[in-house]
């Protein structure tokens, strides 16, 4: 309970900072400086103003909407992208519910987000957002299914679904690293983590100069803010997966209690990742976009995972 | 269906079919100003689109008819306010035809550096806004737009120390240029001319090879030759469609015809041909800047006193036509003059406004991400198409 609390709000204050990491980088990446004035020096206080100003603005709720689907949308969509850090271990002993089935959690509630994202483009009774949702739902559903088996490769490979364990068995060899499988997994994994996330080249359901902000086009003051922050956590939870799958955890050198320092510092790196990718392309098409998912990414990725049982059962066979 | 006829709209709200009528504008970020397309889908595909102008109607032409022949060329600059330059310089073109005035070469040269360096300016507006179209406020395009403005902006200085305006000028006036160059200018616009031809580079690096860009803008927008030329569209548009028009070479006005310069031509009529072209002429501009600051004439600057009333040119009475290259085409202006300081009527070809009418011809059939692509490809201007 302690726990959950704890880890509930040290998530919702890194995620308020990533909006303000996120818009630091790429200022940088645009010749310009980005939040400044806000709690000098560089605007540490930025977020809180945000939140400030959210929570005060006026809540407008369209008179077509569909009222109950509108109003639950933003809270149904935040539940799940907060309920994946159930399972994500910060230290060896040191998480909400280290559960057997980690990674099979992680992956099925994180999908559930689409849920509050359609709820929020069908409730606001708004042709952008009815549009947005369609298509909504075409890409989580082609990229999860990349998404997941590129996050099964670490699984197959370590032999377990329980997260600290999946670590464990990065002890000598961070997946990243594992040749070919390991590399090629994570190069996936992170193409499918930039469609899950609705990140730039893949971000057509928000696609503000076509569909102006998508589904949420219509929500204001909090309800915005809930759907931005499950954005964000969702995104936080996703780098730490990537973390925990591929880049070792905790694991690092000094002593154990650096553990989670690393293990954030390497989230963080997998969020500036998707950062970069995200401010340096442009957005692609949504025909395109399912192209590659289902005639490149799906069999790329279950080619990918059938070589992996390949080589754990000649590693297998080689050891026994 | 003949491809050079525009489909017919098909008017369906939400009720019993599967088709959509979705509103683009005039409110909304990739509308380049105020322009509304009712858009028909059917799921992502436009089946049809209907072109809604005037939203930024202003009565240019009859205020053309109110305002004396000294005091229109800066309201002329508010017709293409991207391109204000150009503008003016298609207005005092036509006076000047009209009341056979000359110009002197030196007038002559700094309209050209002027016409040109609004030519870099315009475009790199062009090529910040359509990547934002493509890849939204939220994403590389953004990137691509602060790039792009932070050369125009340089430009702008330029323009500022010129003129002491940086968007409406007023820096043409009827026989010649109302201002001469700084000291030292001549070196900053080198200077400028120098780095923006470095980052153009960097720009070409960043998107040329970009699959992203690519898939967005290839095969994108086809404009074939024949619709190119029964719609009448000009500039870039017509270049990238295998048509080899510029004015600048085909009628040589202030002076062009000193020049070296190549007219780039691109045969595929898509988004990236339009692309090439505009990158190219990029160049161009910068190279016919440089030829013109070292050619640069001694001279008075105008063939007429300085402004001393607003009434003080008088224009026979007769009618003439001026057209110049302008950054988005064919920018032209037709005058009447009646033998008073005003005249008597006014007619502005606006080169937006003929290319924007390309859209119901290409845009059916494409997905509603390339509507706002090839609406970037296009470069409309709204001040220049409502007038």
């Amino acid at each position: 309970m302690i726990a959950a609390f704890v880890v509930l709000n040290a998530v919702l204050v890194m995620v308020a900072y990533l909006t303000l990491l996120e818009r630091k980088f790429a200022a940088r990446m645009q010749s310009r400086i980005g939040p400044y004035y806000v709690g000098r020096p560089h605007g540490w206080l930025q977020p809180v103003a945000d939140a400030i100003k959210l929570l005060l603005k006026e809540d407008i709720v369209p008179t077509a909407a569909d009222r109950w689907v509108y109003n639950l949308a933003p809270i149904v969509f935040l539940l799940p992208c907060l309920l994946i850090f159930a399972t994500i271990p910060f230290a060896p002993e040191l998480g909400v519910a280290d559960l057997n089935i980690g990674v099979l959690f992680f992956l099925a509630v994180s999908a559930l987000e689409i849920v509050g994202l359609f709820m929020g483009g069908w409730g606001s009774n708004n042709k952008y957002a009815l549009l947005s949702a369609m298509r909504a739902v075409n890409q989580i559903i082609s990229y999860d299914l990349p998404f997941i088996f590129a996050a099964l490769v670490p699984v197959v490979l370590a032999g377990s679904m329980q997260m600290s364990a999946i670590v464990a068995a990065q002890q000598g060899l961070w997946f990243v690293a594992y040749p070919l499988v390991g590399q090629l997994a994570f190069v996936a994994f992170l193409i499918a983590t930039l469609a899950a996330e609705n990140r730039v080249p893949f971000d057509i359901l928000e696609a503000e100069s076509e569909l102006v902000a998508g589904f949420r086009v219509e929500y204001s003051g909090m309800k915005f803010a809930l759907i931005q922050l499950g954005e964000y956590a969702h995104m936080l939870g996703t780098s730490f997966l990537g973390a925990l799958l591929f880049l070792g955890g905790w694991l690092g050198p000094g002593p154990v209690a650096l553990g989670p320092v690393w293990f954030v510092l390497k989230a963080l790196l997998v969020f500036l990742v998707i950062t970069w990718v995200r401010w340096s392309f442009v957005r692609i098409r949504v025909d395109q976009i399912l192209a590659i998912s289902w005639k490149l990414l799906l069999p790329a990725t279950l080619v990918l995972l059938l070589a992996t049982g390949l080589v754990v059962a000649l590693r297998g066979a080689g050891g026994a | 269906m003949p491809e050079t006829q525009a489909r017919q709209v098909v008017e369906v709200g939400y009720g019993g079919n599967e088709r959509l009528m979705m509103n683009m504008g005039p409110q909304h970020p990739s509308s380049h100003g105020v322009f509304r397309m009712i858009l028909t889908l059917e799921g992502e595909t436009v089946v049809a689109v209907d072109a809604v102008i005037g939203y930024l109607h202003r009565c240019h032409e009859k205020l053309g008819e109110t305002l004396t022949y000294v005091q229109y060329p800066s309201i002329a600059s508010k017709t293409d306010y991207v391109a204000a330059m150009t503008a003016e310089l298609a207005y005092v073109s036509a006076v000047e035809q009209v009341a056979k005035i000359e110009v002197p070469r030196r007038a002559q040269y700094l309209r050209v550096i002027v016409a040109e360096l609004q030519r870099i300016a315009s475009h790199c507006l062009w090529l910040g806004t359509w990547c934002m179209d493509m890849g939204g406020a939220l994403g590389g395009g953004a990137t691509v737009f602060l790039y792009c403005i932070r050369e125009r902006e340089m430009v702008l200085d330029r323009f500022e120390e010129l003129t002491g305006a940086r968007l409406l000028y007023g820096f043409h006036q009827v026989g010649g240029t109302r201002y001469d160059v700084p000291p030292g200018w001549d070196k900053k616009v080198r200077e400028t001319v120098d780095v923006i031809e470095a980052r153009l580079d960097e720009y070409e690096a960043m998107l040329d090879a970009n699959a992203f860009f690519r898939v967005r803008t290839q095969g994108v927008g086809v404009i074939s030759r024949e619709l190119a030329q029964s719609v009448g569209v000009s500039g870039p548009l017509i270049r990238g469609s295998g048509i080899g028009y510029d004015l600048r070479r085909a009628e040589p006005y202030s002076s062009y015809g000193d020049f070296d310069f190549v007219v780039p031509v691109e045969t595929e009529g898509d988004c990236y041909a339009r692309y090439l072209v505009r990158m190219v002429e990029f160049r161009q501009s910068i190279r016919i800047v440089r030829q013109a600051l070292d050619g640069l004439p001694q001279g008075p600057i105008s063939s007429r006193p300085g402004v001393k009333s607003v009434g003080q040119v008088r224009v026979p009475k007769g009618e003439g036509y001026a057209r110049v290259e302008g950054a988005r085409g064919e920018v032209g202006c037709y005058l009447v003059s009646d033998g008073g300081p005003k005249p008597y009527r006014l007619k502005w070809r606006g080169a937006s406004f003929s290319n924007l009418a390309v859209l119901p011809h290409i845009v059916p059939g494409h997905k509603v991400a390339d509507v706002v692509a090839i609406m970037g490809s296009v470069d409309p201007v709204f001040g220049e198409v409502d007038r």
